[in-house]
């Protein structure tokens, strides 16, 4: 295995290379540019044999990857913020029709106002589309998330399509050291994609007829058991990645947790920043965790109430900001396991790193020394709010 | 069989249905009726993308079709963009040899509104990028499906449920979009109006969409009863009476050289065409004359189209 620096931007398209992609639909968008433009540049170079379009926007990008998928093509696209918007109508519908896309979202704020930069209320904002959902930290995870991704995705037992959330900039934009799997094992772990059923006229099926009232939920709770049985096939292949690959991956990530009686609970890059606060505390006396989700969805219940059973606090940080709702969505969840399965822990909300935000680790270390009161308003606290 | 033998010049199946009857659609729908004729010619080897709108909620309520193509629809705005994906996939899949090497018709199909309003932009961008791809548009002239809304496709002066004829009102307020003209302004090979009133006319627009190498777009004027207030009987009647009063012209966009398909001697009055149509119904002798007038000068047009581009 070569490792070599590069962009992380660039890495996933050569992951999405690796992969060997047969449609790239995407329309440009802050970051997630460059991801585009090199996988245009390998398939201009004939390095990537692929059809790549130049679609007039997202909605189309998604629309065309449903049609290629459909007829049997390994399709790639990539957006970011406004883009997943735009795509919001077809996400679901990719979805419904069991269509294994996969996307990587590069994470940006919503506008307005308008921020280029990374927060977590695009994917937020799509959580419930049915798609299965993954979270990078670096490059290295975001390269096998992709490979990852198709296996998944194309499982038969699965048959959804697959997000790859990737920090904006923080990740997108960073030379990393990474690690490119041969082609010929890549193609050992991630056969061709041999669907049940295409658009063939030789077989001619109907897909995304309409639902009487008869039928319609139905349909909707097999799409539900198919998202909630795709867990287990996730872990599967986490594990045979590591067997095939030799880097181990699971749905749910801990640092320092042995014995932790708090613990922070975040997604992406921000990590990172915690990771150093915990360091610090530790060598404070604080025996302090972090636990984050490679699996966002479906939401990886189970084998978190084994995790939190034996936690007395956790601090929840959100890069997304609620507009009107009783809480933010991870703390949604995750109070709602701790209700239901009667867990006695202290949870405490926090809102951080949005539009772009830097969350300094010393900020962490407040949060986890002086915990947070409600003040009867909020039920979360936003870091570094002025006024 | 007269019609039979001479659908035979078209198809090598002529008594093959490709869309079963049973479907949902009003009686005397001539939508339904375009699509059976149009896939008789495309034949067998046809993948069809199709957008919300009558012909999807007629034919697919789950778990029963009508459709013995594949046939998948996505949403109300994105035929094309589906239709530019499938046609995609299929050229890597040819080239790699993962699928046979045998052409096939990729096809995207909407309504007025699906092609003129909500979808054009997928549409522009497919046209734009030059797929090899057929899209139909079955003009109704409103958005019959969600129950008679206006399109930009409504005619001027008609009533429809969202623009009502009233005392500050004559119902539609604008005039019907030219969109076979924004499709030919896009540089396709193959832009044609037609309607199944023509068969014959419509079955060799099908015929050529399928014969050019890059996109094809057919405007086809498809009467809808329920929508326009006429008898389910008098659906072809309309048709004809649409083309024959210069409101509807056949013509075809053959890389950038436009034709009439159909000349009529001289144009029937639009009042013909107008009167037993419940949608036109409120508009008085005056409103009628000044459509008139709009009609000549589009008609004069489109003439002088025809001469200047003469190869
Ligand atoms: C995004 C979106 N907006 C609105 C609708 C509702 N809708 C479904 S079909 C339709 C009208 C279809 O009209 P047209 O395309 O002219 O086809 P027709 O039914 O007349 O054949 C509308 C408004 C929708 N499905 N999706
Ligand atoms: S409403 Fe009109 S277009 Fe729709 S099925 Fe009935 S006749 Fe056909």
């Amino acid at each position: 295995m070569k490792r070599v620096g590069i962009e992380v931007s660039a890495a996933i398209a050569e992951a999405a290379k690796l992969a060997r992609v047969e449609v790239i639909s995407a329309y440009p968008i802050t970051p997630q540019t460059h991801i585009v433009e090199r996988l245009a540049e390998l398939v201009a170079d004939g390095e990537l044999e692929a059809v790549y379009m130049n679609v007039e926007s997202e909605h189309s990008a998604l629309s065309a990857c449903v049609g290629a998928a459909a007829a049997g093509a390994r399709t790639f696209t990539s957006t970011s913020a406004q883009g997943l918007e735009l795509m919001h109508e077809i996400l679901f519908i990719a979805s419904s029709l069991r269509l294994p896309i996969v996307m990587v979202l590069v994470n940006r704020a919503l506008s307005a106002p308008l921020s280029i930069w990374c927060d977590h209320s695009d994917v937020m904002a799509a959580r419930d589309c049915g798609w299965i959902m993954l979270f990078c930290e670096n490059g290295q995870e975001a390269v096998d998330s992709v490979i990852m991704a198709y296996r998944i995705a194309e499982d038969r037992r699965v048959l959804l399509p697959v997000m790859v959330n990737i920090d904006g900039f923080t990740l997108s934009h960073v030379i990393e050291p990474v690690e490119f799997p041969e082609q010929e094992l890549v193609d050992s772990f991630l056969p061709p994609y041999n669907p049940l059923f295409t658009l063939n006229p030789e077989r001619p099926v109907t897909m995304g007829a309409y639902g009487m009232p008869e039928i319609y939920t139905e349909a909707k709770y097999a799409q539900e058991m198919a998202i909630k049985g795709s867990k287990a096939v996730v872990k599967e292949v986490m594990e045979e990645f590591g067997r095939v690959f030799g880097r181990r991956y699971n749905i749910i990530e801990t640092y320092n947790l042995d014995g932790a009686e708090s613990a922070f609970f975040a997604l992406g890059t921000i990590n990172e920043n915690i990771k150093t606060a915990i360091d610090a505390l530790r060598e404070k006396g604080k025996n302090i965790g972090l636990i984050s989700l490679r699996l966002f969805r479906p939401f990886p219940s189970e084998e978190l109430i084994e995790i939190l059973k034996n936690l007395k606090r956790l601090m929840v940080i959100e890069r997304a900001m609620p507009q009107g709702a009783e809480n933010t969505p991870l703390f949604n969840e995750i109070s709602s396991l701790a209700f239901h399965n009667r867990l006695e822990i202290q949870l405490e909300n926090y809102i951080a790193g949005l539009g772009g935000r830097d969350v300094d680790p010393q900020e962490f270390i407040t949060i986890a020394t002086n915990p947070f009161q409600k003040d009867g308003k909020m039920n979360y606290k936003v870091i570094g709010v002025r006024g | 069989m007269k019609i039979y033998k001479t659908l035979e010049r078209y198809t090598e199946k002529p008594d093959a249905e490709y869309i079963a009857s049973g479907h949902r659609a009003c009686q005397g729908c001539a939508e339904v009726l375009a699509l059976r004729l149009a896939f008789k010619v495309l034949g067998k080897n046809t993948i069809l993308a199709m957008a919300t709108g009558c012909m999807e909620i007629i034919s697919t309520p789950l778990p029963l079709t009508c459709w013995r193509l594949p046939w998948i629809h996505v949403a109300f705005e994105n035929a094309a963009a589906v239709a530019s994906g499938i046609e995609s996939a299929i050229r890597i899949l040819r080239q790699k040899g993962k699928i046979p090497d045998v052409p096939i018709n990729v096809v995207g199909i909407a309504g007025d509104g699906g092609t003129s309003d909500i979808g054009l932009q997928a549409l522009s961008g497919a046209l734009e990028r030059g797929h090899r791809m057929i899209y139909i548009c079955l003009d109704n002239e409103a958005y019959m499906n969600t129950g008679i809304q206006r399109s930009s496709a409504t005619p001027y002066g008609a009533f429809t449920t969202t623009s009502p004829p009233g005392k500050k009102s004559i119902g539609q307020s604008t005039w019907k979009k030219d969109m076979p003209k924004i499709a030919a302004a896009h540089n396709i090979p193959y832009v044609a109006t037609a309607c199944p009133s023509y068969p014959f006319d419509f079955l060799n627009k099908v015929k050529k969409a399928t014969m050019v190498n890059g996109p094809a777009y057919l405007h086809v004027l498809s009467v809808c009863p329920t929508g326009w207030r006429i008898p389910s009987e008098l659906a072809i009647e309309y048709g004809r009476l649409a083309v024959r009063s210069g409101f509807f012209p056949l013509y075809e966009v053959e890389n950038g050289v436009f034709r009439l398909t159909y000349k009529p001697e001289s144009l029937i009055p639009v009042k013909e065409y107008m009167k037993g149509q419940g949608r036109f119904r409120h508009l008085t002798e005056k409103e009628i004359t000044e459509i008139q007038e709009r009609i000549n000068k589009e008609w004069e047009r489109l003439l002088r189209l025809c001469e200047a581009t003469k190869p």
